[in-house]
């Protein structure tokens, strides 16, 4: 029998590694700060930083004569982002995410819905598999996809030839602002292409909305005499909705600030994205181009303050 | 008790259903009909004869590999980066509470919740004003910041689930704190950081919205793609390009499907 008992706190340990474990158990704080600070450094400094200069830029103005910037504080580069040019390339791009959204909305209802009342076992991973391998695969290569099946000589006016349909195609693009040359260089082509692009995210919360409601609620109107379209409007839809506006944050966000679509598949009028990119490259007018990027932030602020408010955010 | 028949889908809705999947997948499938065409000029269909002599122009072109080098060393570089501070952040929020802590999670989110063209135009008029001249580094910089997002999401999920008398059974019998976290917190959130860390390079290969304004003179393989698709100049080169994009950026995704799919949350559901 040994004449003393084990010490109820053990020794320090050696070594550095170990006291230095030590010392950060007794100061947990601190090793809070340790782990936090790189991610905050760079996301606070780096990152926040370049968002906040970028927007002290849209209140400087920017000389006509030399064409430097001018490090005042005015509000002449927001008279010059209301006047009418710049209004119409801010209405044109509301209007086109708005279609965009709603057409992707129609669209990705019954995918979510299948998927996530119907589908077992095998297919529930084909489907999931189905929606994320186009949301993750190349951006420029769908781009690219339909620039080749919008093309004159492309796959689209070829099925439309062989079906005898030709005339259906020409009347479209005879008609004023959705037409033109062809579906490549027409809005047409640019609103297909934004809707194929950003389908993917609106499937995917419109899914996690509707596998929360419980199949028997849907049994429940059937029995209590409702047709299937009334169930769909007073059941479904509402329980659905707040996935369809999660989703609608990311189609309506992801297509206001888009450049590349419009600029490859598109007629020549501008949207916010490539004023934008216009303004700061060849323009040189950092101001304005900075305050044209105070739009999307904006109209995006007020839309999911909204989004907050229906409850959204849980569907995401 | 539920009948058969309620269980059974509306033709409808499975109709609508494969359509919508088929319009998501056979525009990436054309993909790999027009890498064989024999058609140089136009983008012809059906082509006119299939070859499959591009393969070879396309993989003795030395630009198309400086790009997929570049890209490939700049994703490599942005993953690591982001692996160590998402996990970080990831670990901070996710096992201590503190004030302040949901707005990380906001912080983390926005770059990749605010449309690429305000980041990047927002970095580059920073490096600019720094005087920070366009390099490898200034991508990598761009791509890491958007690529945190990915493997927070991932990290956080997994910390979740590691429950803490397990890190306390550890410290317990005596382990400090390096000993557990290469023993037990490693272990457990080992499959969550690889898939993000595939996630994260998949999306900074592909990213080209944020690099045209972080890079110089260099061309990343998405910078390349894009000056063909608005001057198209080697059409059968970028078809091949192309097929080759779609074919490398599905093993990653399906990679992190795999590792991830036994958790609460996906990998990739929160890009």
């Amino acid at each position: 029998m040994t004449a003393f008992a084990e010490p109820l706190v053990l020794p320090e340990r050696r070594g550095p590694a170990s006291r230095l474990s030590d010392f950060f158990w007794r100061h947990p704080h601190l090793l809070l700060t340790v782990l936090l600070a790189p991610p905050l450094l760079w996301l606070g400094i780096v990152y926040l930083g370049s968002l906040f200069a970028l927007l002290l830029q849209s209140f400087f103005s920017i000389d006509d004569f030399s064409g430097l910037i001018n490090y005042e504080f005015t509000l002449s580069t927001y008279r010059q982002l209301l006047s009418e040019t710049n209004l119409d390339i801010i209405l044109r791009t509301v209007l086109m995410a708005a279609t965009v959204t709603v057409a992707s909305a129609v669209i990705a209802f019954p995918i979510a819905y299948y998927a996530a009342r119907y589908a077992q076992g095998k297919w529930k991973v084909l489907f999931y598999l189905g929606v994320m391998l186009p949301l993750w695969s190349s951006y420029l290569v769908k781009i690219y996809a339909w620039k080749l099946i919008l093309a004159k000589e492309g796959i689209l006016t070829w099925i439309f030839e062989k079906l005898h349909l030709i005339w259906l195609l020409d009347g479209w693009l005879s008609l004023p602002v959705v037409g033109g040359n062809s579906l490549s260089v027409s809005y047409t082509g640019t609103f297909i292409v934004f809707v194929y692009v950003w389908l993917p995210f609106m499937i995917l919360p419109i899914q996690a909305a509707l596998e929360r409601v419980p199949g028997n609620l849907i049994e429940a109107s059937s029995d209590l005499g409702g047709t299937p379209a009334q169930t769909f409007r007073f059941v479904l839809f509402p329980l659905a909705l707040p996935g369809i506006v999660a989703g609608s944050i990311f189609t309506f966000s992801l297509t206001l600030g888009d450049y590349i679509i419009p600029q490859i598949v598109g007629s020549s009028r501008l949207f916010i994205g490539q004023a934008v990119y216009a303004q700061q490259g060849t323009a040189g007018n950092i101001p304005l181009a900075a305050a044209f990027t105070v739009v999307p932030i904006v109209i995006m602020g007020a839309y999911l303050f909204m989004a907050k408010r229906m409850g959204a955010f849980d569907a995401l | 008790m539920r009948s058969d028949r309620l269980n059974r889908s509306p033709m409808g809705l499975k109709i609508a259903a494969a359509a919508g999947l088929a319009f998501l997948h056979l525009p990436i499938l054309l993909i790999f009909l027009y890498a064989f065409t024999t058609e140089e000029k136009s983008y012809q269909f059906p082509p006119p004869g299939l070859t499959a002599q591009w393969l070879a122009v396309a993989w003795n072109r030395p630009d198309v590999w400086a790009a997929l080098t570049l890209s490939v060393k700049v994703a490599s570089i942005a993953t690591a980066m982001a692996l160590v501070l998402g996990t970080l952040c990831a670990a901070a929020v996710s096992q201590t509470r503190f004030f302040g802590r949901e707005t990380i999670s906001l912080l983390v989110i926005l770059p990749i919740a605010l449309p690429g063209i305000i980041t990047g135009i927002a970095l580059r008029s920073a490096f600019s004003m720094a005087d920070i001249p366009f390099s490898f580094w200034t991508i990598v910089l761009g791509h890491a910041t958007f690529c945190i997002v990915v493997v927070y999401n991932n990290a956080v999920a997994r910390f979740r689930r590691i429950s803490g008398s397990l890190i306390e059974a550890s410290m317990d019998l005596g382990a400090d704190g390096f000993q557990t976290f290469r023993y037990i917190i490693l272990p457990n959130i080992g499959t969550a950081l690889l898939a993000g860390g595939m996630l994260a390079f998949a999306l900074s290969f592909d990213e080209v919205i944020v690099t045209t304004f972080t890079a110089g003179q260099q061309s990343t393989l998405p910078i390349w793609m894009l000056e063909e698709l608005i001057r198209p100049r080697q059409r059968p080169v970028t078809n091949v390009v192309a097929m080759v994009v779609v074919l490398v950026t599905f093993l990653p995704i399906l990679g992190a499907y795999y590792l991830t799919r036994d958790g609460d949350q996906i990998a990739g559901a929160g890009k």
